[in-house]
């Protein structure tokens, strides 16, 4: 290990020393160099450079963007993508710490880091698609109360410094900083119900962002339940994604998944598809014309019936076997089915389903190399620091 | 009651995003129309289509005060590249970042009749139509688009946009035009030339109509003038009002013969800026399907019901803690 009291003196050197300390961890066998992680590394390395090309020369010069398609791949992946995959944190944590549901005591932690790095993704994101980057703080102090993105941007600040603080015991535990883990301790509640809060609210605004795009958003996906559609999807999504990191981490890093925690997603998953299907056949019948819209065959309608499938129709289906719920593999696989599902889901609504209006004012998009470059650096940023924290963190506490 | 429902919710949301922001909130938007409401009458009848509008627009607007200015401006943002420019004069193909206002025309078959939408041609003219209600300035999450309380313009303060495009997003019109091209971009639209009409002036654009197709006026006045054109018979002469609708300065013109519409009077709730054409609106480019609804209602709803969720979790929330924890109070 090295020493560098030379450098910022012993205080802090005991401070590194602690944190780099990873023999609690030793068990899970996580190496940070292999061959995967240099590739992370060269993805986050491209996607620096490319940020700090947006920076110097502008949003036009880094991005396909254009005034007839003013949003595209980071506001649809990075954002509405990066901030729904993150639900799984405030619905673990209310599990836990709300309704005393203790079997999920074990995923709470990676749960909850997995939604930092989740919103951390969509906030570097939404820094790098607005044109002024630097003056993002004026979107929190203007208080336009008439405008979703300025409720959109308190929370994600409110809730990415609530994530910061649920996260934080690990860290204080690793420094033994007693104090301060206590004062967070004893607050945990509040703070998760906070958290809870800011989620419900977060999650559905997204969806109401485009309540006021009426006529431009497509009708398959516009109707004023947008913001309960965000928000249910959001959640089928969010307990995907703790399954699958769960069962993921379980596979990588010598750590067996807990069974009964997994069924208990997949039924989570289940309960809130079913829901989320009512609400959208509702959606179907109740707009005059829907349906057939929908099954004419049209690039849209096909985009609508692909994600509905994938997302909802098949999990829901294949988690009613209980031989699904109670096999690893076969929950794997569910679970990428909803991840893929929800993000087209997130994709139609940013990209395709206002692609009609788009083109019919004459524009055309397709994201530049640099949007993907910065996208994947973004995904290699989440994996890479999740990677991290799993080693020189307890972030899978063993028993409570 | 003297409270009505909605009055409550209003007072209960912002009481409640106050709670959530510490900072002081606003009611929400008018949806009337301003006392000295100014805009402008585009008759596509009258509009020969020589552009004098657009070039005066583009020059008066790159003056201190105007929607192009910026300090330290040598000459005004041309754009040069086009087909068939070799760089020698502003030839803008679309509203962008640098154009404010823009002169389009429709073609079908031969060509041959001006205002007919069969083997006939039209002009038309784009640019911001200054809602009453407008959506962009409900949207901006920085504040920065703002409506006139007294002439109802609608204008832009660079200083308080982040550039998060949201306005591209909900202008029912695709308005709001962006400087892809620059380092610190801002958004760009017509600003109904502020800096002219504070002081009594009009317009750029109806300064320089030659056959008055824009006039300049307060709103009231050019809808009634909108109405008592649609009234007219096709083929008569009548008396064109030229530059403000109420000129003494008018030019005598056969009544061409109108859609009888007058787009703007309901669209998104009503608009200051209001068309007359011969061609149906939606032949050139404007959306047919414009409920005479004020855009910012649709998310006012989700906004209204903000303050419950916060009482509904902290409430709800606390009281499922205390039943599912009453067990471990008892040990302890």
């Amino acid at each position: 290990m090295m020493d560098l009291t030379r450098y910022i003196g012993p205080k802090y050197n005991d401070l590194v020393q602690k944190l780099l300390d990873d023999r609690q961890t030793k068990h899970l066998g996580i190496k940070l160099i292999t061959p995967f992680t240099v590739v992370l590394v060269l993805l986050i390395g491209a996607a620096a450079v490319v940020a700090l090309y947006r920076l110097a020369f502008g949003i036009g010069a880094a991005s396909n963007l254009s005034d007839e398609w003013p949003w595209g791949l980071w506001i649809s992946f990075d954002v509405l993508g990066g901030v729904c995959m993150a639900a799984g944190g405030f619905l673990i944590a209310g599990a836990v710490y709300i309704l005393n549901w203790k079997k999920y005591y074990c995923v709470v932690r990676p749960a909850i880091l997995n939604a930092f790095f989740g919103y951390l993704l969509a906030a570097i994101s939404i820094c790098m698609d607005i044109g002024r980057s630097v003056v993002i703080w004026k979107a929190l102090i203007s208080s336009q109360i008439n405008s979703i993105m300025f409720i959109v941007a308190i929370h994600v600040v409110l809730y990415t410094s609530t994530l910061a603080t649920e996260s934080s015991p690990m860290f204080f535990e690793k420094v033994g900083w007693n104090g301060a883990l206590k004062t967070v301790s004893r607050c945990m509640v509040g703070i998760v119900l906070f958290g809870v809060l800011l989620s419900l609210l977060h999650q559905s605004s997204l969806g109401a962002v485009y309540l006021i795009a009426e006529g431009k958003l497509s009708p398959i996906w516009y109707s004023k339940w947008i913001p309960y559609c965000f928000l249910l999807s959001a959640i089928m999504m969010g307990l995907s994604m703790v399954s699958f990191e769960t069962i993921l981490t379980g596979k990588f890093f010598n750590h067996p998944p807990p069974r009964e925690v997994l069924s208990g997603l997949g039924r989570g998953v289940m309960i809130v598809g079913v829901t989320y299907l009512a609400l959208k056949i509702y959606i179907l019948l109740e707009t005059p014309g829907l349906v057939a819209m929908v099954f004419d065959g049209s690039f849209l309608g096909n985009l609508f019936l692909l994600e509905m499938a994938v997302g909802v129709v098949l999990p829901i289906v294949f988690l009613s076997f209980k031989a699904v719920r109670n096999n690893i593999n076969r929950l794997f696989a569910v679970n990428i089915l909803v991840i893929s599902g929800v993000m087209l889901n997130r994709l139609n609504v940013g990209i395709f389903g206002v692609q009609e209006f788009a083109t019919r004012s004459g524009g055309d998009y397709f994201p530049s190399a640099m949007e993907w470059i910065l996208t994947l650096g973004m995904i290699a940023f989440a994996i890479l620091g999740f990677k991290i924290c799993a080693k020189y963190l307890n972030l899978f506490p063993q028993h409570h | 009651m003297p409270i009505s429902r909605r009055d409550l919710l209003k007072g209960a949301a912002s009481g409640g995003l106050l709670l959530a922001s510490g900072v002081p909130a606003y009611a929400t938007m008018s949806t009337t129309l301003p006392p000295n409401a100014v805009g402008l009458l585009y008759d596509a009848t009258l509009c020969i289509g020589c552009k004098s509008c657009v070039v005066n627009c583009k020059t008066k607007n790159c003056e201190p005060g105007g929607a192009l200015y910026q300090e330290g401006m040598t000459k005004p943002p041309y754009e040069t590249k086009g087909p068939g420019n070799s760089g020698q004069w502003d030839e803008t193909q679309e509203l962008t970042g640098k154009t404010l206002s823009v002169i389009k025309v429709y073609k079908n078959g031969t060509c041959q009749t001006k205002d007919a939408e069969v083997d006939g041609y039209a002009f038309f003219k784009q640019q911001c139509m200054h809602c009453i209600t407008p959506a962009c300035a409900s949207v901006c999450p920085g504040g920065a688009f703002k409506k006139d309380p007294d002439n109802g313009s609608v204008y832009y303060i660079a200083s308080k946009c982040i550039g998060c495009r949201y306005c591209q997003l909900a202008c029912p019109f695709g308005l709001p035009r962006y400087e892809w091209d620059a380092a610190w971009p801002e958004v760009r639209k017509c600003q109904l030339c502020r800096h002219r009409t504070k002081n009594g002036g009009m317009t750029a654009c109806a300064e320089f109509c030659p056959t008055g197709a824009t006039v300049f006026g307060k709103v009231t006045d050019l809808r009634e003038e909108a109405k008592r054109r649609l009234a007219l018979k096709p083929g008569d002469e009548y008396q064109f009002p030229i530059q403000t609708v109420n000129s003494r300065d008018r030019h005598p013109r056969k009544v061409a013969k109108y859609v009888p519409k007058v787009y703007g009077l309901t669209e998104v709730g009503g608009t200051q800026n209001i068309l007359l054409s011969g061609v149906s609106f939606e032949h050139l480019g404007f959306r047919k399907y414009l409920k005479n609804q004020a855009l910012p209602e649709l998310t006012w709803h989700y906004i209204a019901k903000i303050p419950w969720v916060f009482a509904g979790v902290f409430i709800g929330g606390t009281a499922i803690y205390k039943i599912t924890h009453r067990k471990e109070g008892d040990k302890s």
